[in-house]
This record gives structure tokens, C-alpha cells and sequence, in this order.
């Protein structure tokens, strides 16, 4: 059960990071407005579903947050890209507390009543006495689905082919005579539909409000980061191990405790540094991210599948 | 016989990287069907002068393409008009397969042009031995092969190649050298920036020697190699 809810929590974290890693390729600094396009992405969901229904917002609200990140890109980060990469990186800082801001001014400050269709809502099955929510299932496929149409719109198509090569050599690219600007405003906006997807089908079965930007944005930089930066194969890894991770964790009481005492060393609240062996690893869960970020860093600091060899 | 008209017409091209300014004022002209080698030492703006005609450096002046002024158009725009460019620093897409990078080499889907990939892997067979290898596991020869190939999949009318066999085998070099004289064959325009001075003379129909960032020789071979002095000057090192 945890099995499962780890890697349906890891599947929308690939979502959020593939487009992450395909920006960062692309213009060589990290999109610190992207997880911003995942809240819009929930939020334009709740509007949309409350003027018609899901499906439509399904649809819809991905392709609004797509339209806005292409403008974004053309507007702002392409004028940007010759003052270099701090100024990149400053501006869509500066974007994701413009959203932050604009977010809390239409939709207020507290959560929204964004909640999962009637027919997706309830059990699928029962596994060991558990429910298995069947949105659980929903956000699984549709995750799966969106992995798969990456990989052969990347793989199996001529513009696939052109982003390929114009993600690592944009200059020979644009002499073959293909038009790179416009391929990346595509892929900037591709990237922001994909986290808006993300927040439809996440916003729902977790929560929307002002704070699930940030909530995310820590976790997915976390995923690009140990999964090696601009490695789609590694971004979806480390999704999954973070899922597992996290999910695996909470439901878990070990502590250290236990574990000195299977190898035969009592602990008593006298002992030395009592309260730090005393904490179980449900409670430390939240930090197990951040904790393999640094000792992968340590270890291997390009990432699982990371290419970059400076 | 009257001469064929020119194709391409650079006049007092300047070119700038951020605040330096690197090249002086170049002219020079290319005919339709006419290799014109552009010859110096490392330095002398040779490939730089190329590329702002490619419109990737900054630049200023006048770069006529079929009375056209391309100046100031973007790099893509420029190869839609016709003209080709090979970099020289055989800039394979390394992930891609031989073929793909082939593919990247037209400029739209199911474009036919005067060459096919039959056309390539005849003139290589290396090519087509290799053609579904990762291009960045090739040799620094067969990466020169598919460079100049990929860029003659768009089908330029003019095309600008940047030192192609700097550092090959003797025996790629020939290869390169037949390449040259194929496009020769089928009438095309070249400007071939080309440090080893027998290839250059042998396949050019005109040189010019730069040096200083201008151009400080316009002449034929055979004027060039009657002309010691600037040879000693601008070539020999």
C-alpha cells in the first residue's frame, strides 16, 4: 500500500520535475517560478471545474498555464538570456512572488474548496484492510500516460529531435537553419503545462492553497538535483525514491532505540543525547529529502544519471 | 565567356565580440559555382568572418546574398536563404545517431533537396556503416564527415566550411579533399577556411590571405604562390 502511494506521489513529482529538467538544459539555470506554475496549474483547475466541471479544467487549465509561461519566456526570460544566468535566475525568483502575490489576491489567503470528482472519489480496492483511493489510480495514469507521450514526442519526432539538439547546441541548431527561439519558448511552455497538469491532478488530492507552491518547489529542486541535472531518466529515478521515500517513512516507528537495541545497547532516558535517539523516523520524514540532497552532493555531486562534468 | 554572377557580396564587414572588435572592414565576393579558399594564421578573424556572415557574431557592414543585404537577420533566417555553415569545431549532436544528425541537416519535413543520404554515404561509406552509432562515440574524422554532410542535407546554395581537416589522417583528408571537388562538380558555391595551404590552393578557383583582421591578399593559386613576399608575411609560420 505505502508501495503505491509512494510511487503515485513520485510519478507527480516526475511531472513537475521533467519540466524543471528540461528548462534548466535549455537555458542552463533553474526555474525557480516553476513550481508557481504548478499552483496556478491547481488553481485555474478549481476556477475552471467551478464554472463547468473537471474534465474540462483538466484540459483547459494546463493549456492556460502553458499559454502564460510561452509569453513569460518571450516577454521576459528571452530579453533576459544576454544579461546571463544570475539575471535569469533573479527574474523568475522575482516571477514566482508575483504569482505568490496575484494567487492570494484573486483566490485569498486560505485553501480553496478544490476537490476530487464524484467519480473518481472512494475506494478502487482494498489491500491488508487499506483503501486504495481510486484518484490514487487517476493520478497514476494519467502520470504514466504524460511519460510516455514525452518520451516519444522527444524520441520518435522530428521537432523531438530538434529540441534534442538544440537543448545542448543551440548555435549549430540555428545555423542547420531551425528556429531556436522558438523551440524554446515551446519547451518553456511544454514544461509549464506539464507542472500545471501536475497541480490539476495534485491540488485535489492534496491541498490548494497560497503555500503549495513553496511546499513543492523545495522537494522538486531536491528530485533535479539528486537525479542529475538535465537527466529526464534520472529526474523520473529520483522521483520515485523520493516517493517511496517519504511515504515509506511516515508509515515507519523505527528509531534508533531499536535499532541499538538489536545490537544490544540499552538506551535510557539518562543516556547521552536521549532526545535525538528517541525520535522515529515517521517524525524525521520531512527532513529524509533534504538529507539525501546532502549526501548526495557529498557523494556524487553530479546526480544519479547527471552528465555535467565540471 | 562572361563570368558567372557574383553570389555573395561582403562589404567593410565588421564584426565584435562584446568590446573587441575583431574584424576591420572585410570585403569579399564569392561567384555562383566558385570555391573561394580564405587563408591566414590562427587569428587572423578567418572563422570569424564567416560566422558574421552567418549573422552568429554581432556585426556591421553589407553582406549581399543574391543582391539581398542578409545582415542583420537571424542565423536560421540566413540558411533558409541558402547559405550553409560547417563549424570547425566538428559540433556533432553527441546523443543523436549518425542518421539523426543527418536528419537535423534538413530544414523541413520531406524538403528535397540536391542531395540524398544515398548522396552522403556514397562520398563516406564510413557513414553509412555507422549510421545508427551515438555521432559522439565517432572518430574526430568521421565527426568532420558528418558535420560537412549534415549542413549539405539543407541544401545551401553557398557553403561556408571552417577548417575541415585540421588534425585529421592523411587518409581523411583525401577523403575531405574529394568531398570539396563533388561540390565543385555539382556547381556549388564555397568558401573554404583552410589552414593546409596545397588543399586550399589545389581545390580553389580564388584565395584571399587575411591577416590583421582584413583581407591583405586577393589573387588566384597560382598569383599566390608566385607572390613569396606576402606568403612569407601572412602564411608561413
Amino acid at each position: 500500500m505505502s508501495t503505491l502511494n509512494g510511487v503515485s506521489y513520485g510519478l507527480l513529482l516526475f511531472m513537475l520535475s521533467a519540466g524543471l529538467t528540461l528548462i534548466f538544459s535549455m537555458m542552463g539555470v533553474l526555474n525557480f517560478a516553476h513550481a508557481s506554475f504548478y499552483m496556478l496549474g491547481a488553481y485555474f483547475a478549481y476556477q475552471v471545474s467551478s464554472w463547468t466541471n473537471f474534465w474540462v479544467a483538466f484540459v483547459v487549465a494546463p493549456l492556460l498555464v502553458a499559454v502564460l509561461g510561452g509569453l513569460f519566456e518571450r516577454a521576459v526570460l528571452r530579453k533576459t538570456h544576454r544579461f546571463g544566468h544570475v539575471a535569469e535566475l533573479l527574474v523568475t525568483f522575482g516571477l514566482s512572488f508575483v504569482i505568490l502575490e496575484l494567487v492570494q489576491l484573486v483566490w485569498g489567503r486560505t485553501a480553496v474548496d478544490y476537490r476530487v470528482p464524484a467519480a473518481l472519489d472512494g475506494a478502487l480496492f482494498q489491500l491488508y484492510n487499506a483503501n486504495f483511493p481510486t484518484y490514487r489510480a487517476f493520478m497514476m495514469v494519467v502520470a504514466i500516460a504524460m511519460l510516455l507521450a514525452l518520451f516519444l514526442v522527444l524520441r520518435k519526432t522530428r521537432i523531438g529531435l530538434v529540441i534534442q539538439a538544440a537543448l545542448t547546441h543551440p548555435e549549430t541548431t540555428e545555423a542547420l537553419g531551425h528556429n531556436v527561439p522558438r523551440v524554446f519558448a515551446l519547451v518553456f511552455a511544454g514544461g509549464c503545462a506539464l507542472a500545471a497538469l501536475a497541480g490539476v491532478i495534485g491540488g485535489n488530492a492534496f491541498i490548494t492553497e497560497p503555500g503549495m507552491a513553496q511546499a513543492v518547489g523545495a522537494i522538486i529542486f531536491v528530485v533535479v538535483v539528486v537525479g542529475g541535472m538535465g537527466s529526464l531518466a534520472g529526474a523520473l529515478i529520483a522521483s520515485l525514491l523520493i516517493g517511496l521515500m517519504q511515504t515509506f517513512a511516515i508509515g515507519l516507528d523505527w528509531s534508533f532505540i531499536g535499532a541499538l537495541k538489536s545490537v544490544g545497547v540499552e538506551v535510557t532516558p539518562e543516556s547521552f543525547g536521549y532526545p535525538l535517539w528517541k525520535l522515529k523516523l515517521s517524525q524525521v520524514a520531512p527532513i529524509l529529502p533534504y538529507l539525501l540532497l546532502v549526501v548526495m552532493l557529498i557523494v556524487r555531486p553530479k546526480g544519479i544519471l547527471g552528465t555535467r562534468d565540471d | 565567356m562572361s563570368e558567372p554572377s557574383v553570389a555573395l557580396d561582403v562589404r567593410e564587414l565588421h564584426a565584435f565580440y562584446g568590446k573587441s572588435h575583431i574584424l576591420q572592414g572585410v570585403n569579399l565576393h564569392v561567384r555562383e559555382g566558385e570555391i573561394v579558399g580564405l587563408l591566414g594564421r590562427n587569428g587572423s578573424g578567418r572563422s570569424t568572418t564567416i560566422k558574421a556572415i552567418m549573422g552568429m557574431v554581432d556585426n556591421r557592414g553589407e553582406v549581399l546574398w543574391r543582391g539581398r543585404n542578409v545582415l542583420g537577420l537571424k542565423a536560421y533566417e540566413i540558411a533558409h536563404l541558402g547559405l550553409g555553415y560547417v563549424p570547425e569545431s566538428r559540433d556533432v549532436f553527441p546523443k543523436l545517431t549518425v542518421h539523426q544528425n543527418l536528419m537535423l541537416g534538413e530544414k523541413g519535413k520531406g524538403a528535397v533537396g540536391r542531395w540524398s543520404f544515398d548522396d552522403m554515404y556514397s562520398m563516406f561509406p564510413r557513414l553509412r556503416e555507422r549510421q545508427h552509432t551515438e555521432a559522439g562515440v565517432l572518430s574526430g574524422g568521421e565527426q568532420q564527415m558528418l558535420t560537412l554532410c549534415r549542413t549539405l542535407m539543407g541544401n545551401p546554395q553557398l557553403i561556408m566550411i571552417d577548417e575541415p581537416t585540421e588534425g585529421l589522417a592523411p587518409a581523411v583528408v583525401q577523403q575531405v579533399a574529394a568531398y570539396l571537388r563533388e561540390l565543385k562538380r555539382r556547381g556549388m558555391s564555397v568558401i573554404l577556411v583552410e589552414q593546409k595551404l596545397a588543399i586550399a590552393l589545389e581545390v580553389s578557383d580564388r584565395v584571399y590571405v587575411m591577416g590583421d583582421r582584413r583581407i591583405v591578399f586577393e589573387g588566384t593559386p597560382a598569383e599566390l604562390k608566385a607572390d613569396a613576399a606576402t606568403r612569407k608575411e601572412w602564411l608561413e609560420v
